[in-house]
């Protein structure tokens, strides 16, 4: 069991044992752009995880936005479950476009 | 009031507000490696560097207007203690934590309230300067607010040290507010920021959060300073003897 | 998603019991052969976590006490220049250390249980940060020779099989760059500066490049877990290797300062296509690594000191948060 996964078991939101817990740290590096887990950092509280953020992970204007998540709110897909829930996807290739013959002369499509 | 005059402020002026982020600057770097908690060291040295950064551009103009060959670096390096400009407040030692903070606090509320000012100084260098600085001290007064309430509302342990460094700090606060002839001229140019007229706004600021850490004003205390005037504590020597340490012993060289 | 709640301890115990030749051991090498980086809540064998953690705890640690020298310094650097450089560095350094520690979190540890490992000795760093800076040209030598030597150890290890650790170590590199850079730089103004400051940057060379040499760890022969690293491509490339190729590039760097390395056996060998160089004095190494270097046991009370001193923040801001919580509900 990862401390991530040990925490989890805490009720939400509240501060177990005497480690201030853990914040997953996501930076929108510019604007277009989605937020991207960067790492993380200990904190009390949500303010101090984003002053903590901000410290730590943009000293080289690395972001514009910060978001932090506390790491037991996330609830993650377990490995063992990969073949169930993301191989069935793999022959459903009508999904994509290039399943698809349309002739030559027709254009824009 | 003749030109000379007024250069002559105008240094002096660049000087004090170098002085007080190099000091505090200097202070908060011997923390750096330190920090109670790998967050809080990062944010120390953050603020560390923001002070140097802004001594760097303070005291580089303080030499440019003085017109005599010296750079920011002579001006911090080469001057004796009755030289130096600051505040007694940002030489105070570090303490423990809750004394930087608490030191943090006082000092970068006033200095935030004077940054809004000078943006509007009549010197353009000045006003770039602030409008620069503001933006990392309005950082820092968030933060240290937030750890004195923290702090204050922590544990009895953290109260009671809280409460200690803001009986130990508090009066060297009256000095932050206090003018002299250089203020007076400097203000009738449009130059300097009215420090009389800050007092109030920094009572208010700094009153309400000591009020929501529930941390007391000291009673009684006499206003201490000097420092302004080049009369230090026994604090500023040692630190200036470290600092200057290789600019005295090996005078001249590149590094 | 019923298995999810499944704790990995279940699955580590059923490792122990069917051992290297089970269906999941075999899997796991094939994923590493097959260079299929390693995620945490994937399966691995418990010796490949056990490996990562000892690992990179240990390089957390290093980066974390590693700032105890340079940090000796920040308050004498001669210019308000040096002075900025100098404290972004060592920051760098407890950012690296927290990346880190991070990364190390993701296998179920804790940052304190570390820092509890290192307090009680359990834990190592690398032996180069037991050596004292004597004089502001050991600014100079420590970019140049230990975060040259560092940044070799490292930019393999961007590639190292477990995702976290080889994205910190992306992420370090890139700030890294600058590290031995700014080293270089004090070196040249060192070296073709006064006759003190050359005395005093052949003497940080002089201290310094044995010790460096070193960090690369014991020669393969000698590396007890470097094999089998080497199979599970956590390492990437062996001891021997980094360290001859450290060697190749550093020395021409040090003609240019005009500096002389301390190794009368240093030449160059047309046939190899390498430097030969002499004896590494092994025994120093295992002395310092076991706690008898000139600085450990100051390197280790600061650590413990700046932790102890700190308990009562840590505490007063879990106590503060704790308070709120209560109001609130």
């Amino acid at each position: 069991m990862t401390s991530k996964e040990r925490q989890m078991k805490g009720k939400k939101g509240q501060i177990t044992g005497k480690e201030w817990p853990l914040y997953e740290v996501f930076i929108r590096s510019k604007n277009g752009l989605a937020h991207k887990h960067v790492g993380s950092v200990h904190a009390t509280d949500s303010t101090t995880a984003l002053e903590a953020a901000r410290d730590v992970y943009t000293r080289r204007q690395e972001g514009i936005s910060l978001w932090v998540v506390p790491s037991r709110e996330i609830t993650a897909s377990d490995p063992e479950d990969e073949g169930m829930l993301f191989e069935p996807a793999k022959d459903k290739i009508y999904r994509h476009p290039t399943f698809y013959k349309i002739p030559k002369d027709v254009e824009y499509m | 009031m003749t030109n000379k005059n007024k250069q002559m402020a105008l240094v002096e002026y660049a000087q004090r507000l170098g002085d007080n982020s190099l000091i505090l600057g200097q202070r908060l770097g011997e923390w750096c490696g330190h920090g109670p908690q790998l967050e809080l060291d990062i944010a120390l040295t953050n603020f560390s560097l923001d002070m140097i950064g802004q001594a760097n551009l303070y005291l580089g103009y303080a030499g440019e207007v003085e017109g005599k060959s010296r750079d920011a670096d002579a001006m911090a390096y080469l001057r004796d203690e009755l030289e130096f400009r600051n505040c007694l407040l940002v030489e105070q030692p570090n303490g423990d934590f809750g004394q930087t903070i608490m030191r943090h606090f006082l000092f970068s509320t006033f200095q935030h309230l004077h940054l809004e000012a000078l943006q509007s100084s009549k010197d353009e260098t000045l006003a770039g300067i602030a409008g620069k600085a503001i933006k990392e001290v309005a950082y820092h007064v968030k933060f240290s607010a937030d750890w004195v309430r923290r702090l204050g509302g922590g544990t009895p342990e953290s109260h009671q040290r809280m409460q200690t460094a803001l009986d130990n700090l508090w009066r060297f606060t009256g000095e932050l507010f206090e003018t002299d002839g250089v203020d007076a001229l400097l203000l009738a140019e449009g130059i300097a920021v009215d420090l009389s007229a800050l007092q109030d706004p920094w009572n208010t600021a700094v009153q309400t959060v000591l009020k929501d850490a529930g941390l007391r004003l000291p009673k009684g205390q006499v206003v201490v300073s000097g420092g302004r005037k080049g009369n230090h504590s026994e604090h500023l020597g040692p630190m200036l003897a470290e600092m200057q340490f290789l600019q005295r012993a090996y005078p001249g060289l590149d590094w | 998603m019923t298995k999810s709640g499944k704790p990995k301890s279940t699955t580590a115990m059923t490792e122990s019991i069917t051992g290297k030749d089970s269906p999941e051991a075999k899997a796991f090498q094939k994923k590493i052969d097959a260079d299929i980086t390693i995620e945490p809540k994937d399966w691995m064998p418990e010796a490949y976590r056990h490996t990562l953690i000892r690992q990179m705890s240990q390089h957390a640690h290093s980066e974390i006490v590693g700032m105890l020298p340079e940090g000796n310094w920040i308050g004498r650097a001669p210019s308000l220049r040096r002075k900025m450089i100098l404290l972004a560095k060592v920051q760098d350094e407890a950012g690296h250390g927290l990346y880190l520690y991070s990364a190390t979190e993701t296998l179920g540890i804790s940052r304190d249980q570390m820092i509890e490992q290192l307090h009680s000795g359990s834990a190592k760093y690398s032996s180069i940060f037991n050596y004292p800076t004597l004089t502001w040209a050991d600014m100079g030598a420590i970019g140049w020779l230990v975060d040259g030597a560092a940044i070799m150890n490292q930019v393999p290890l961007c590639r190292t099989s477990f995702g976290p650790y080889a994205r910190a170590m992306v992420r370090i590199c890139k700030e890294e760059s600058f590290h031995q850079r700014q080293g270089y730089e004090i070196m040249i103004a060192m070296a073709h500066g006064s006759p003190a400051q050359k005395v005093m940057a052949q003497s940080a060379i002089d201290r310094w490049w044995w010790p460096s040499l070193m960090m690369f760890g014991p020669p393969d022969a000698d590396s007890p877990h470097s094999a089998q690293s080497l199979k599970w491509k956590i390492k990437r490339t062996s001891n021997d290797t980094l360290r001859q190729k450290f060697i190749d590039v550093t020395v021409p760097q040090a003609e240019f300062l005009g500096l002389e390395v301390p190794d009368p056996d240093l030449k160059w060998n047309k046939k190899r296509d390498h430097y030969d160089f002499g004896e590494i004095d092994w025994d120093e190494f295992y002395q310092v690594i076991s706690g008898n270097g000139p600085c450990n046991k100051e390197r280790l009370d600061a650590r413990i000191k700046a932790w102890e001193d700190g308990k009562w923040v840590r505490d007063a801001a879990l106590a503060y948060e704790q308070k709120k919580q209560a109001a609130a509900a």
